[in-house]
Formats: structure tokens, sequence, C-alpha cells
């Protein structure tokens, strides 16, 4: 059974110096709220995990949580760069940041793996391209019954995973809907778990394509509102496109972005 | 008809590119200048054409352009939203899709695509890209992979410094020799023009050339000896409807 506890004590049971840790979310429902409390307790020497680390992961990176960072395609959605991301690669500016690097389908099919309590996943990707000879975590893998020789990805187990959902019960059962990503995946593939929700509520009634958690699978559930922002939750909140366009000038500037950190903590 | 000084390259560009998608086909679409394109083929020649976007969103019917790939119109108006694992395994991978429609940071004479690093080398880099997303198996999978991008010679480059998305690698045969379906990089859209493969060589040749655009202007945007089709084509300037489309979508 998940315990419904606040914010900050949430995190600090989920999330612990030296993890291998995901805040996952597809552009959508990022953990922005956990995010910015795991920078606040000063967790050090993450591996980041997530197959889009946009503007939050910028901003953990930016604010020397990471160690390394696990991805596949790391950008600001529809606006360009991650400047802290490149000053952290290109100058190892607050630290060295070590990359893994994978493709969408390759990162998926690494969560599917660990969740599905396997050691490897079975695609066919990554064919003639330059990435498999960066990472132990590809390689290629002969099928037993055809002979045919496909690409075996290494499952993507996590300490701990962080999401954002629309909405709890009192039991702890989770509902997200709306573009569901790997939530569901990465929780699965973790030690610990932890999802905050816009709110809880008595009863979840169903929804069209949602996603339901069971709370027995999930450690943490935190309420935080509006927890998803800059990004947003579907039919509680818009993307603030604004904000992702803004950020570009804050991450540019080591200043302005110290400036920013300083109105997280 | 439009005057030249009427539209500009960009806007020529995404009108050429929305031209190449068919009524009726299956596209999988990236962010940026090819969901414009998508989008404007929707609304003009291409009503029925499916799109497709990483997130999950299938037959996404978006009626503004989205910013990101995730924005929540796209699963509003999308027949049906799937997981990302789902959207690569199922969907993408066994060859459902007509359509790979990619943008490129750099790309070679073999339409092999580079989004990852630029310049030294890949532990030091210098420029760090944002990496493949899901253009690799796009690029492998599609039946054909339209490409977009503007054209300079710092993009148009005769080797990739680093192969995320494969097009024909080297030259003839070697998709085939990968076990590659897709029919690979078939067509790429620029703001100068149009270039396709030379079914042969499998080398990119320009086919056509926008309006008011000189050879001489392409070749000094292109880091390789471009070869010209020998029945090299004028595109049609952007007619008032697509180029009203075009603006209507952007605002």
């Amino acid at each position: 059974m998940a315990t419904i506890a606040p914010l900050a004590e949430a995190v600090a049971h989920v999330v612990r110096d030296g993890d291998t840790v995901a805040f996952e979310g597809f552009t959508h429902l990022i953990p922005f709220a956990a995010g910015h409390e795991v920078i606040r307790q000063g967790r050090r020497d993450l591996t980041l995990v997530r197959m889009t680390p946009d503007v939050l992961y910028d901003q953990l990176i930016g604010a020397g949580c990471a160690r390394k960072l696990v991805f596949s395609w790391g950008g600001n959605p529809g606006v360009g760069s991650l400047h802290r991301f490149r000053d952290a690669v290109q100058h190892g500016w607050p630290n060295p940041l070590e990359l893994e690097e994978h493709s969408h389908a390759g990162m998926a099919n690494r969560y599917v793996a660990a969740a599905s309590g396997l050691p490897f996943a079975v695609m066919r990707g990554y064919t003639g391209t330059d990435l498999p000879a960066q990472t132990a975590n590809i390689k290629s893998v002969t099928c037993p019954f055809t002979g045919e020789v496909l690409t075996a990805v290494a499952a993507l187990s996590l300490d701990a995973a962080v999401v954002h959902a629309q909405r709890a019960d009192r039991q702890g059962n989770v509902q997200l809907w709306g573009i569901t990503g790997v939530q569901k995946e990465a929780v699965l593939a973790a030690t610990r778990s932890l999802v905050t929700v816009e709110e809880i509520v008595d009863e979840l009634e169903p929804r069209p394509g949602a996603v339901v958690l069971p709370s027995w699978v999930i450690d943490y559930v935190a309420e935080a509102p509006g927890g998803a922002h800059p990004s947003y939750a579907h039919d509680y909140s818009v993307r603030d496109n604004d904000f992702y366009l803004a950020w570009d000038e804050i991450s540019r500037d080591r200043d302005k972005f110290a400036q920013w950190l300083e109105s997280v903590a | 008809m439009t005057d030249d000084s009427e539209y500009t390259s960009d806007e020529m560009m995404t009108v050429a590119a929305s031209r190449a998608l068919r009524d009726g086909a299956v596209c999988f679409v990236g962010i940026g200048l090819p969901s414009t394109a998508a989008n404007l083929a929707r609304r003009t020649h291409a009503e029925n054409l499916v799109l497709i976007y990483e997130s999950g969103t299938i037959g996404a019917k978006p009626d503004r352009l989205p910013l990101s790939i995730g924005d929540g119109v796209l699963a509003d108006t999308a027949v049906s939203v799937v997981g990302v694992p789902e959207i690569f395994n199922y969907w993408l991978q066994p060859g459902r899709i007509d359509v790979g429609f990619l943008g490129a940071a750099q790309l070679d004479r073999f339409g092999n695509i580079n989004t990852t690093v630029i310049g030294g080398d890949y532990r030091n880099p210098g420029v760090r890209l944002p990496g493949a997303g899901g253009a690799p198996e796009i690029a492998a999978s599609c039946r054909e992979v339209v490409v977009v991008v503007r054209q300079t010679a710092r993009a148009f480059v005769d080797r990739v410094d680093f192969v995320t998305s494969f097009g024909f690698g080297s030259g003839p045969g070697e998709r085939e020799k990968l076990g590659l379906t897709g029919a690979g990089p078939q067509l790429v859209i620029t703001d100068l023009g149009v270039l396709r493969p030379d079914p042969r060589t499998c080398e990119l040749v320009l086919v056509q050339l926008h309006p008011g655009v000189e050879v001489e202007t392409v070749r000094e945007r292109t880091g390789w000896d471009l070869k010209l089709a020998d029945d090299l084509g004028r595109t049609e300037p952007p007619t008032d409807r697509e180029l009203a489309v075009l603006r209507a979508l952007k605002h």
C-alpha cells in the first residue's frame, strides 16, 4: 500500500544520493514539483534517467544534482537546446556529466524489460547507426527460432521512479490519462516509487484511455496541485509554452540560472 | 500565383514538403518543420493524411500547431492515444507507417542524419546536439523517409560526423545488407530546392529548384560535389491558398 505523505517527506524517502532515478513524463505530466524538492534537499551524484530530459533535467543538472544522464533526446521541445545540459557536457559546469544515450524505441524497450523482470528486450533498432558503439547496453542477439540477428537492449532497472498523475484515491491508487508516455513502465521498473498528483479524491471515476497504477506497486503518493507546471496535467492545466520559451534565456546564462535557482530554494 | 517576393524561403520549403505527402498516407511526424508541413498538407490537399506523433497520439488532428510532440491538443484530437513503448513496437517497428517525416542538424550525400554531436569526438564534442529521439527507428522502419532541412554548407556535408539515423550508409546495397525493410530517404526538401537519391548510386542529387534560386547557390551550400538531375525542374511557387493556410496555422 502506498503511503500518502507531504511532498518533502515523500521525496526524502524515495530519492537518495547516488540513486539511479527517473522523473518520467513525455512532455505531459512532468513531475516538476518533486524535482524541485530534490534540488532543495540537495541530492547529489544522481544518475538521472529519462527519455526526454527537458527543462526539469536542465534544472537538476545545473543545480549539481546529477553525475550521469541516461536519455534519448535532450532538448527544450519546440524551442532548442538545453544550455545547462550543454554547459555540463561541453565545460563540466557545475560538474562533469557522463552521458549514456539511446533512441526513444531503445529506452522504451529498456523500461519494458525492467518492468517485465527480464534482463533485456529484443527489438529492431539502431541498425547501421553509430549509437551502439558508445554504450555496453546495446548488443545484438540471434533469434533462436529463425536465426535472424536482432538488437538486444539491457533492462533499465531503477532505484527510484517519480511521476506525476491527475489523481489518486485515499488508498493511493493512481489514475493518469492523456499522453501516458512510459510512466507505468518506469514505476514498475523501480525499487522505490513516488507519484505526485493534482488531487486526492474519494473515488476514481473511470476515464477513457486512463492508466491505473494500483496502490500496492507505489511507495508514496503526495498531493502537489500544479506540480507538473510548466508541463501540464491533461484536463487540469495547459502547457505553459511561454515558460519553455523564457527558459531558453534563463538557462543560457550561469548568473541568470543562479537567480532562478535561488527562487526555488 | 503569387509573386516571388511575397513569401519567404522557409514558407516555400514548408509548402514543398507538404505537397510531398499524399492524401491517405500514414505519416510519423517529427516536431518543428515536419509537423508544420504535415499539418499544412492535412488542411490543403491531403485531408485524410494520418498523423502519428511519437508521444503515442495516432490520427491527431490539431487545430493549431503544437509546440511539442506532446501538446494536449494532439491527445484531444487523436483517434487513439497509446503509450510510448506501444507506438514504437506495435505501430512503427512492423512497417505499418508509409512516411517518416524528419528534420536533421547534419545530412550527408547518402542521406545519413546526424542529430548527436558535431566536431571533436563523441566524448568531447564541439557541439552537443539533442540526440536521437525517435529518428533511428523512424528512418529504418517507415516505408520511405522525407527529410525537411534548411540547406547550409554546415548542414549538408560529405559525411556526417556521427550517424544517428541511417540513410544509405556509404552507398548502394547497404540497407539491404543490414536487413532494413524501409526504402530510406527518398526525398530531401530544403529552402533552396528538392533532392532525391540517384537509384543507382544512392547519392542525393538536385532534382528541383525553388523559384528564383540559382544552381550556384545550392552548390555553395552543399559540402559535396552536387550532381544535378538531367531533367532539373522548378518548384511551383506557393499558391495564395497554401500561404494563407500556412500563415493561419502559425497564429
